[in-house]
């Protein structure tokens, strides 16, 4: 048993990391620039391979191949410690994440702990360090600037960010990640409850702070991945670059790297808590047979995607904040929101509790 | 200019009146009053033949009423009576009462007719002219000329790119026929060998037959050539002249000091022209001394700096070569050393070698005389353009040249083992290769090599003329200043420089961080600069010496030129005589 | 003095920002859109797509020098070209046409003709201020090279992009 939870384990992790997740940061950065493309009416890269699919490949190449450079100032240890530390936290993050339900009877999620929410916060909050050390490490002004930038915005949103998920969990009654799904399963999902039970008319009143809850949410996790409209930290046109100015090769791909898998894991937890996981009306699970289980996986990324979507275009969308109206969207109407609404889940609960 | 006694005129010019000296031609009146009237053939240092009409202007003079006194209009001024037909300015003096008029519409319409007569037969073939870009037919087409032809008829042909003598080529087609060359060959040059023959439309400048344009002025006729007729053989398709950047400075070929214009690019000397100054050269300067600047860019060149070590040159650089020199002649004792220097050498460079010497306490100190037949229009007997210049500041008790050969004797004598050469080149001591080698110390510092500088225990690469500042004293006693106008190839160094570097390494010199430094000293200790400094002596120079030799003719001789004009009128009787022979024996004018 | 700037009163509608986010995010939906349908009309393909068909008659491209129809090099020599040259890309030694050669008249003739590509901003001074029509710009615009030295155009390459050109002024016939 023990031996079987481990190899299972290990291949989860392995396929997941190197299966999913990194093939979808490349592609999330190609997706990026093809998306902005688009929007602005242009083509984007299309050059590499068809439709300039190789492109991230090439890229990669050429950063490994580019320069390594470390400022002659710079504090060398932490000056390489600081792309390790910003991206491993968000690549963790997946870990507690349910990104399938069963495939031959293992079920698809790494570690299936009960406090999976806390773990998700705990680990992801960490990936402000990457960031400050960067900025400091480079004994240079534009990324200190960028690295201070980037702990008072991490600090001011992560309030909002854990509030703004209390009424989910109030509602499930558990931390756990996999019930959070299972819940929506069985009642509908959080911001759609007709895919569920649709007759139940509290059910739609609950919809309303679940709402509330997924904007305060969403626009956390923006700030909390330093996405434009937040995207302070690495302003190109004021710090020119912000913490990662210094950076060169592979270690500048590396905080892309950090960027963009924290794209992809705020955007997983987006799913699991509101979309419903990998669930979708009328498909069965994996113990139907393992076709299921793959499709069930399928479904869970495709949310993903849709909501990385979600980013990439408001981003090419929206200017950027102010620091000042960043701080003040921060602590006076994001964290008083979210506080009302824990106040009015609280006070919708006790009579859904038929629910 | 004029004499303090002469009779002031006034004269009206442009409806403003001013006061000219009597004697003052019309037409630099009109310059001096700021009216610039355009001229082909007249040049101020040359008798005016009048002939290209390009200078016409109105001319007028008072009423005269019936007492004979001028009439007086409103506000108290003559009223003028104009002649009906314009002058030329070039040959008339200003007189009393006289009003010019140089850009009225008849003026104008004057001179737009003369250009356009001037540019009927002109090849217009400016892209491959080397007078374009300083041509007086360019500038004076655009300011006071017609911007479209209305010639439509064969131009003339006449003969192109003829051999006038060694150094310049002539076009004929582009000649104006201003006759300024052939003035200037009969009274500066004294050497009357051009002329035009034919008439008309076919008249062409040329050689009288079995004579060539080969005197050493011959270059100053391509100078005062208004157009491109006349260029320079030396010069011709090497450099368009807006390329050039003009540096003034002096000619150091002879002791005469003509004032130049060094046009460099991109430190190539391409020319040297000479400049005005009516206290030494006028506005000429001899052949000789005009291309007498290709040795900066010689093959054989000092570009690098030598030491012997074990019986070989190797190369070295500036603080190695120069405490080596210092070590080597600090070997010797003070009797045992010699330095020549140069009398091409300028003031600042001979003080520091004065310096040097009396650091060193050298006595056998001296510099070659360079003595060759001169003429007596600019060319002088005296080679060296600063004998001036060391007889004052070399610190040297006997005439320049007298202990040479003192020094030269020791050295072949054996009692001198350490030989400083300055800028010469130790043959002119009749000294010879196997004695050189055999001394213990022998520093060269100049600026090609030869078979001295190949025994030189330490070689010191200089600068010629056009790279250095500095001044010299010419052979009427006249301080002028050298500026530079190419920086020194390879390794070569201003020579004031090195010289301080060695004064320093044997001791002494301090403080001497530029060439004005250096003169501010020599202005301290020799009275005869007292006052002075570089910049003081300016474009033109500042007379310091009383010189008992007498200044070479001047150039622009008065009798010179009655003699040239008689020359001319000679001719034109002669012509008139067989006109007239012509029209009695009724044989038709063309 | 301050100047302190009036700013708009927003309504609250204004003021809850929310309808000009969604109507932002409708235009670059809209854009993102068209873009993926193909209706939006993007910029040629370079490299496979040219557009050396529709180059206008005033093109600039590479400067060339010219032979007219006689075959003679235009160029004279008269270095206003590298004169004029803003980036001082041109770079001309002269020579003498010796006396036997059928335009010998001519007298000089460019010895070396060097266009230093890397320098030359295709700003056409050179073509305007030509006294002899020997340079023009023609409609090659795709100069390349490996080194610096490749980017320098000599005579003979400079006389092979140029090629004859027909209809100028022969002024140096022997007709005037």
């Amino acid at each position: 048993m023990d031996f079987f939870f481990i190899i299972t384990s290990l291949l989860k992790i392995v396929g997941i990391l190197f299966v999913v997740i990194l093939p979808m940061v490349s592609y999330a950065v190609y997706a990026e620039r093809r998306v902005s493309a688009f929007i602005q009416d242009r083509l984007g890269p299309n050059r590499v391979g068809p439709a300039g699919l190789f492109q991230p490949i090439a890229d990669m190449f050429k950063l490994l191949l580019k320069e390594d450079f470390t400022p002659r100032a710079a504090n060398t240890f932490y000056y390489w410690l600081a792309p390790c530390l910003a991206v491993m936290p968000a690549i963790i993050t997946i870990a507690v994440v349910p990104f399938g339900s069963t495939l031959f009877g293992v079920p698809m999620v790494i570690a299936d702990v009960n406090v999976g929410i806390l773990f998700v916060f705990a680990i992801a909050s960490l990936g402000v360090y990457g960031i400050v050390i960067g900025g400091w490490a480079s004994n240079s002004k534009y990324p200190f600037l960028g690295g201070i930038r980037s702990s008072a915005q991490m600090l001011s949103y992560e309030l909002s960010l854990g509030l703004a998920v209390v009424p989910v969990f109030m509602v499930v009654g558990n931390l756990r990640l996999t019930s959070v799904v299972l819940y929506q399963i069985g009642h509908g999902w959080f911001i759609a409850p007709f895919v569920g039970d649709w007759m139940n008319p509290w059910k739609w009143l609950l919809a309303v702070p679940m709402l509330i809850s997924f904007f305060v949410f969403m626009i956390a996790v923006f700030a909390e991945t330093n996405r434009l409209p937040f995207d302070l930290p690495e302003a190109e046109q004021e710090l020119a670059g912000g913490y990662n100015t210094e950076y060169s090769s592979m270690k500048f791909a590396l905080y892309f790297l950090g960027e963009y898998a924290a794209m992809i894991t705020g955007s997983a937890v987006i799913v699991t808590l509101f979309f419903g996981g990998w669930h979708f009306p009328g498909i069965p699970d994996g113990s139907h047979g393992w076709i299921f289980g793959l499709i069930n996986i399928a479904v869970f990324f495709t949310k993903v995607a849709a909501v990385i979507f979600v980013f990439m275009w408001v981003r090419w969308t929206l200017p950027r904040f102010r620091y000042d109206q960043l701080m003040r969207l921060g602590w006076l109407f994001f964290f008083e929101i979210a506080l009302v609404n824990i106040f009015l889940v609280a006070a919708i609960l006790p009579y859904s509790s038929r629910l | 200019m004029s004499e303090p006694n002469t009779p002031m005129f006034n004269v009206q010019i442009d409806g403003v009146w001013h006061q000219f000296p009597k004697g003052t031609r019309v037409i630099e009146a009109c310059e001096q009053a700021g009216s610039y009237v355009p001229r082909y053939c007249y040049h101020k240092k040359l008798s005016s033949p009048g002939n290209c009409r390009m200078c016409l202007i109105e001319m007028g003079f008072p009423r005269l009423g019936p007492d004979r006194k001028p009439e007086l209009g409103a506000g108290g001024k003559p009223i003028i009576n104009w002649i009906p037909r314009p002058q030329i300015s070039c040959a008339q003096d200003v007189s009393e009462g006289m009003a010019v008029r140089t850009n009225s519409p008849l003026v104008k319409e004057c001179q737009r007719g003369v250009m356009e007569f001037l540019l009927i037969n002109h090849p217009l073939d400016c892209p491959i002219c080397d007078q374009a870009g300083e041509c007086r037919l360019q500038e004076f087409s655009v300011d006071f000329g017609n911007s479209k032809s209305r010639f439509l008829e064969n131009k003339v042909k006449k003969p192109k790119n003829i051999v006038l003598g060694p150094r310049v080529t002539l076009d004929d087609e582009r000649c104006i026929l201003c006759s300024r060359c052939i003035r200037f060959c009969q009274e500066i040059a004294h050497d009357d060998v051009l002329g035009f023959v034919d008439r008309g439309s076919y008249t062409v400048l040329t050689a009288h037959p079995g004579k060539r344009l080969e005197d050493n002025y011959s270059l100053n006729t391509v100078d005062i050539c208004p157009v491109g007729a006349l260029t320079s053989t030396d010069f011709r398709f090497k450099m368009r002249v807006w390329f050039l950047k003009e540096t003034k400075s002096i000619c150091t070929s002879c002791a005469t000091g003509c004032n130049t214009i060094i046009g460099t690019r991109e430190d190539v000397i391409y020319r040297q022209t000479p400049r005005e100054n009516d206290h030494v050269n006028s506005c000429w300067m001899c052949d000789y001394g005009r291309l007498n600047f290709k040795f900066l860019e010689a093959e054989n060149r000092l570009l690098e700096l030598q030491i012997r070590s074990n019986g070989k040159l190797v190369a070295a650089d500036w603080p190695a070569a120069i405490a080596q020199a210092a070590l080597q002649l600090k070997q010797v004792t003070a009797n045992e050393i010699a330095i020549v220097a140069s009398g091409r050498m300028t003031n600042e460079e001979l003080w520091l070698t004065s310096q040097l010497a009396k650091s060193l306490g050298v006595q056998m100190i001296d510099i070659v005389p360079r003595r060759e037949p001169g003429d007596d229009i600019l060319l002088s007997e005296d080679r060296n353009p600063n004998t001036n210049g060391a007889r004052l500041v070399l610190g040297s008790t006997s005439e320049p040249g007298a202990k040479l050969m003192a020094i030269a004797e020791a050295v072949k004598s054996g009692q001198i083992k350490a030989l400083v050469m300055l800028k010469e080149n130790t043959m002119h001591l009749g000294i010879s290769v196997e004695q050189l080698a055999q001394l213990p110390v022998f520093i060269v510092m100049n600026i090609l090599s030869n078979e001295a500088t190949e025994k030189a225990t330490v070689v010191l690469p200089a600068c010629g003329f056009a790279e250095k500042h500095g001044s010299m004293i010419n052979g009427k006693g006249r301080l002028q200043r050298l500026n530079r106008a190419v920086r020194p190839p390879g390794k070569a160094r201003d020579d004031w420089e090195i010289l301080r570097d060695l004064l320093q390494a044997v001791g002494g010199g301090d403080s001497l961080s530029s060439i004005d430094d250096v003169f501010r000293r020599i202005s301290e200790t020799i009275p005869h600069f007292a006052g002075l400094t570089l910049s003081k002596i300016g474009d033109l120079g500042v007379h310091i010496l009383e010189m008992e030799e007498l200044p070479p003719t001047h150039p622009s001789d008065e009798k010179a030129i009655e003699q040239a004009v008689a020359i001319q009128a000679r001719r034109r009787a002669v012509g008139q005589q067989v006109h007239e022979a012509r029209k009695a024996l009724g044989v038709a004018i063309d | 003095m301050a100047v302190t700037v009036p700013r708009p009163r927003l309504n609250w509608r204004e003021r809850l920002y929310l309808p000009a986010i969604v109507a932002g995010l409708a235009i670059t939906f809209k854009h993102f859109k068209n873009m993926l349908l193909g209706r939006t009309k993007v910029t040629m393909q370079y490299p496979e797509q040219k557009w050396d068909s529709s180059l206008p008659d005033h093109y600039r491209g590479a400067p060339a020098l010219v032979r007219d129809e006689d075959g003679r090099v235009r160029c004279v020599a008269c270095q206003l070209c590298e004169f004029i040259c803003p980036p001082r890309a041109i770079k001309i030694i002269s020579g003498e046409i010796p006396s036997a050669d059928r335009f010998a008249k001519v007298e000089k003739f460019p010895e070396a003709f060097d266009i230093d590509m890397i320098r030359c901003i295709f700003c056409g001074m050179c073509e305007e201020v030509c006294p002899e029509q020997a340079i023009f710009l023609r409609k090659d615009y795709a100069i390349t090279g490996f080194t610096r030295a490749d980017m320098v155009h000599h005579k003979e390459k400079l006389l092979e992009i140029g090629g004859v050109m027909h209809g100028v002024v022969l002024k140096w016939n022997e007709k005037k």
